[in-house]
């Protein structure tokens, strides 16, 4: 019998440590996805982050790094650095990419680096509990902002792809979510090409990922899935924010 | 050739072609030369956005199994800890040369060695030591940044250059080994660099959550410590077999020290020096022997007195042992030592 569906090769087969109804385990999937269909797994480093994504390195396959928080374009500047003809990717937060770490995402990105980001844009510090992310919506309940995110002391959410569509390093820029298999299928190759870009030497590609935290939020996977809906997508819009890189592959 | 450019030298001998960096005096120069020398020989030189993106560039490089460093000076370093920690919990080898200015804070930009209990004993959160190598001479810093890079590797483990504003300044006659053609490398089947198809995958981390499991990994790097403390430590001996003050200086300063101890033999008080070449760990050996047949011991440092803390362990209570020094990029005066051995050989009277 054809087997016409099975775990990525690029994916171990071990037990995760992600909630349920948590969007880490599908974008994982779409990554391990990815490195399977190009078959790169044999020369990929993957970078974790700190973060609730900070075990990635016991669920690839490939050789992996963790990072410290934030740092993981760093990491994987110098990986790429060193390995030039292999694959480098960083797997990171809202919290990690867009705080902590902002200075390396933006400075990888305006240096052109030849890697794959996946930043998963969930509202929230997941690990730590659920404290207030650079990416909570205004509003938006958190255990730091007990009373919603005031927008007049806390500040605005930053919207990732549009401040690094700005930089000329920037080759591709894309965001999608998972909410729907229309979307999961969008983000697949979203995520694909960034990988593609990558092997093409077309320079530094980020995907982001909108996803959901239900345990976090407060929410049933599937009421989060559409809080998603109703109160992230709005925000952050989605769509390709930049692509130089000629048309798909 | 000018202290820094002949550290950045060494390491471009010593078979380093990654180098990041970010600029800061009184060590631009190393980054400097860095940026001349590497674009021609294939190498990396890649001015970061900060000095902790830098040592995490290392951190990326050395997990890849190639020999990476970064260098800076005292408020650099302090940021880099994170990294230096991280580095040493994932047991990466790297250099990181600290030409140390004065501080705390912004400081100052003149000599300085104030960052000994840094270098020493803090560089970062959490149980671990780096490998500490205090040139005294600009010969010394080249020989002393291929050792470092020897020695990080066989180890696996970070090594650090310590040395101040005056030797990455000055200028000194040097010779450099013949380039050679292989550089004494160890293998790295740990390196995270594509595995190939074939071996498991190889995973660069300092996370333990299991207490048990992160005790034993910092007892088994400690038990390495214990062989290097067994092994490596290193200083240099001056008139100190018949001498009844025996001087404690490291770096820059034992220049200083040296000739004050010689003024003193004129004189004829039998002063004598330890020069320390290894910092971590710290020759205890060498102190204690002369702490047998020595009456006093004078550490000097351009600090409040840090190193003294060693030399007090080491010497562990059987005789004096007295301070001197200037801080905030002041350097002693060979005139200002002779005078406080005098006291001390006038006091043992």
């Amino acid at each position: 019998m054809a087997v016409v569906f099975e775990r990525p090769k690029a994916l171990l087969d071990v037990p995760t440590h992600y909630c349920p109804g948590c969007t880490h385990g599908i974008i994982h999937r779409l990554v391990a996805e990815a490195i399977d269909t190009l078959g790169i797994e044999d020369k990929t480093v993957g970078v974790a982050p700190v973060g609730c994504a900070v075990m990635a390195y016991d669920y690839f396959a490939c050789d992996m790094v963790e990072a410290a928080h934030g740092r993981a374009p760093a990491v994987a500047t110098g990986l790429k650095r060193s390995l030039p003809d292999n694959v480098i990717f960083t797997y990171q937060g809202d919290g990690d990419l867009a705080a902590i770490g902002t200075a390396e995402t933006v400075h990888s990105a305006t240096r052109g680096e030849n890697i794959t980001v996946i930043f998963v844009n969930n509202a929230i510090y997941g690990m730590t509990g659920g404290q207030m992310a650079p990416t909570s919506l205004p509003g938006q309940v958190t255990q730091t902002t007990p009373y919603g995110r005031d927008v007049k002391t806390a500040g605005y959410p930053v919207r990732v792809c549009e401040m690094l569509s700005t930089l000329s390093g920037v080759a591709y820029a894309e965001r999608v979510t998972v909410d729907t298999p229309a979307h999961v299928r969008q983000a697949k190759a979203a995520i694909q090409k960034a990988f593609q870009n990558q092997i093409d030497k077309k320079g530094f590609s980020i995907v982001e990922v909108v996803s959901s935290c239900p345990t976090n939020w407060g929410l049933t996977p599937n009421e989060a899935l559409q809080w998603l809906r109703d109160n992230m997508l709005p925000y952050y819009p989605l769509g390709v924010y930049k692509d130089t890189t000629g048309g798909d592959k | 050739m000018k202290g820094n450019e002949a550290l950045a030298e060494a390491a471009i001998r010593s078979g380093c072609r990654h180098f990041f960096g970010y600029p800061i005096t009184p060590q631009t120069e190393v980054a400097a030369y860095m940026a001349k020398r590497m674009p021609k020989i294939g190498g990396t030189y890649l001015q970061a956005e900060s000095e902790i993106a830098a040592i995490n560039m290392v951190y990326g490089a050395a997990s890849a199994g190639v020999r990476a460093m970064t260098s800076s000076s005292s408020p650099g370093i302090s940021l880099k800890s994170e990294g230096i920690s991280y580095i040493a919990g994932a047991d990466l080898p790297c250099l990181i040369i600290n030409v140390q200015r004065g501080g705390p804070g912004l400081g100052g930009i003149q000599p300085s060695q104030a960052d000994y209990w840094q270098a020493t004993r803090a560089t970062g959160h959490g149980d671990f030591h780096v490998l500490v190598f205090a040139p005294s001479t600009i010969q010394e810093m080249v020989d002393l940044v291929g050792m470092a890079f020897e020695k990080a590797d066989a180890y696996r483990m970070p090594a650090m250059i310590l040395a101040d504003g005056m030797l990455g300044q000055m200028m000194e006659p040097v010779s450099f080994p013949e380039e050679a053609a292989e550089v004494k490398t160890v293998a790295k089947p740990w390196a995270t660099n594509g595995h190939e198809g074939k071996r498991a995958h190889n995973i660069v981390n300092s996370l333990y959550l299991k207490p048990d499991q992160l005790e034993k990994t910092i007892i088994d790097r400690f038990q390495r410590y214990e062989t290097i403390k067994a092994t490596e430590a290193r200083a240099e001996e001056y008139l100190v077999e018949d001498a009844e003050i025996v001087l404690v200086a490291y770096g820059a300063t034992a220049r200083i020290v040296k000739s004050a101890v010689n003024t003193a033999r004129e004189m004829g008080i039998r002063a004598g020096m330890i020069r320390p070449i290894t910092l971590w760990p710290y020759p205890v050996k060498n102190i204690q022997k002369a702490a047998e047949t020595a009456k006093h011991f004078l550490c000097v440092e351009m600090s409040m007195g840090q190193m003294v803390d060693d030399v007090r362990l080491a010497v562990n209570g059987k005789r004096p042992v007295d301070f001197f020094g200037h801080t905030g990029g002041v350097i002693p005066a060979p005139g200002e030592v002779l005078e406080k051995i005098k006291a001390i050989a006038g006091g043992a009277k």
